[in-house]
């Protein structure tokens, strides 16, 4: 009975160790990356070829999200806010919503999906194949060559990517409160001008988008970087990278969030 | 001490406790081609990274130019490295990138160069392994062997002092074959460099190389100029040379008994 009690904090033990243990090496690799970030930006070209893959391949499940996230957002807030008299509150209403939260947070969580996974598997086959090798092996830097480039990419386009989730969205909040059920425009847009504010709302959320930008790119990149260089190595990898953005993404939102909210 | 290129001294590595090279001693005299033969999982391959500076030994050293490898830093480890080409066992072409832009990775990295002058390396490399019309295939396009000879213009594309070729045979038809045995030899000659040749064909082996090591058991079993082995009368090398099945050689990786082992039923 002891025995196996004393098994089982051990077992609790080893893997408390090496998560802790990767939490280091993820925080070392983060460095490395920053370091050699300065190499990787002398050949920009690198960089934008994968703004290229991650942002702009991006683009159309992110808009397309958006527009519907938007139209959702605009009947569910109307429903609400018809009870009590205030419709035309309702392109605020949209427009805080994403500008604050949906459009960093959804834009991350299907950023990881498409573009976080792809990062992965592509780096987890590079190590599978010998390619990094072969790159360490000509004297060029994996991680000025490789992971440098797409870290850059990442974090430039989260933002961009949000500011676009949010403009849509806002798009098809419109479409579906104007013309379809008929809220007066002039309300629409003007209470929006009015209660929108560039610092507390629009800068946060790009803070917010940042963060998460450097959060998702970093954990694919690591997690492709560290896979068994093996199939499943990969395939576990390739998971692991969209659970814990995810995790990570969601956690960091409340922690951004209290916040800005507090000062 | 006669000018060696590369000297392995007392080498010992081994995985995860488990001991793969137990004192190694050899060295590689500039301007001649060594062949390392040895037995499948002899760790021949993990030699040649212990050359290059990927593992680090549990004891002894190599040295390069009079180098300790394992003790430089990034910066003298990325100057070693670049006077090494390596072909990679299994050819590890960037599949990201054409044929031609493979060869060019490297000169592209570290020389800055015009673009015209680019595509005459590459093309005088690529012409030299037989591909020079096949620039533009990507590698998924490529058959087995003219992968590996295109990673073979890729680790030569700088004219490395030191080429390590790790299995450069397997996979290739016969005329690839004295094409490629034809074009070590040759390429060592023209760029005065030292050549390390890694494989298990006796025959190509013992026709181009100068010196050759046979590893087992963690330790040079043998070694001497092909010659000089071809007459050896050491029963081990004598078996490995001429391929024979019965011999002090084993073929298995080390395991229990096999009757026992099948006997011993699911639970082993
Ligand atoms: N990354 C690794 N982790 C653990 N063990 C390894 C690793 N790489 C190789 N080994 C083990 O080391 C031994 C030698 O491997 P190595 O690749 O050096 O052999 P080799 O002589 O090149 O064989 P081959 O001729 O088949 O290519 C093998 O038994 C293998 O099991
Ligand atoms: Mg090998």
């Amino acid at each position: 009975m002891l025995k196996r009690l004393a098994e089982v904090l051990r077992g609790m033990g080893h893997r408390i160790i090496d998560r802790i243990w990767r939490l280091g090496s993820g925080a070392r690799f983060f460095l490395y990356t920053l370091i050699y970030s300065g190499e990787s930006f002398r050949r920009i070209h690198l960089t934008i070829r994968e703004i290229y893959f991650t942002g702009v391949m991006s683009l159309l499940i992110i808009l397309v999200s958006a527009f519907f996230v938007g139209m959702v957002l605009a009947l569910q807030g109307y429903n609400t806010l018809q009870k009590y008299g205030s419709s035309e509150a309702i392109g605020v209403l949209v427009a805080l919503s994403l500008v604050r939260e949906l459009g960093p947070v959804v834009t991350a969580l299907l950023f990881a999906g498409r573009a976080g996974t792809a990062i992965t598997a592509e780096i987890g086959l590079m190590k599978t194949t010998e390619q990094l090798s072969a790159m360490e092996m000509m004297a060029v830097s994996p991680i000025a060559r490789v992971v440098a480039p797409r870290f850059w990419a990442g974090v430039v386009s989260m933002p961009l990517l949000a500011a676009l989730f949010s403009m849509v969205g806002v798009l098809g909040g419109y479409l579906v409160a104007v013309p379809v059920i008929g809220v007066d425009n002039g309300a629409f847009w003007s209470q929006m001008q009015a209660n929108v504010d560039f610092q507390a709302d629009i800068v946060n959320g790009v803070i917010k988008s940042v963060v998460f930008g450097v959060a998702c790119t970093m954990i694919a990149l690591f997690e492709g970087f560290d896979a068994p260089p093996t199939a499943e190595g990969v395939s576990r990898a390739t998971t692991r990278t969209v659970v814990n953005s995810s995790l990570a993404v969601l956690g960091l939102d409340f922690i951004l969030t209290s916040f800005m909210i507090v000062t | 001490m006669a000018d060696n290129i590369v000297e392995i001294d007392n080498l010992s590595f081994g995985y995860k406790g488990r001991l793969l090279h137990k004192g190694i001693n050899m060295s590689f005299p500039r301007g001649k081609v060594i062949a390392i033969m040895g037995g499948s999982g002899s760790g021949k391959t993990t030699l040649l990274r212990l050359i290059g500076g990927q593992l680090v030994p549990t004891q002894g050293e190599v040295r390069v130019e009079g180098q300790v490898v394992h003790k430089q830093d990034r910066h003298g480890l990325f100057h070693l490295r670049r006077k090494m080409g390596m072909l990679f066992q299994f050819g590890a072409l960037f599949t990201d990138l054409s044929v031609y832009e493979n060869v060019a990775f490297p000169i592209r990295e570290h020389a800055d160069l015009p673009e015209s002058i680019i595509r005459d390396l590459v093309m005088m490399k690529l012409n030299a392994v037989g591909l020079r019309g096949a620039r533009n295939l990507m590698p998924t396009e490529l058959s087995g062997g003219m992968a590996r000879r295109v990673a073979l213009a890729r680790a030569i594309a700088l004219d490395p002092s030191i080429i390590m070729y790790d299995e450069p045979f397997t996979g290739l038809d016969p005329i690839s074959m004295s094409v490629t045995c034809n074009l070590i030899r040759s390429l060592n000659d023209a760029l005065g460099a030292t050549s390390i040749l890694v494989t298990h064909d006796v025959k190509e082996a013992f026709s181009i190389a100068d010196y050759v090591y046979i590893v087992a058991n963690g330790v040079v079993e043998a070694e001497g100029a092909p010659e000089e082995l071809r007459q050896s009368t050491l029963p081990f090398v004598h078996q490995f040379v001429h391929g024979e099945v019965d011999g002090p050689v084993p073929f298995h990786y080390s395991a229990p008994d096999y009757r026992r082992d099948m006997l011993r039923g699911q639970d082993a």
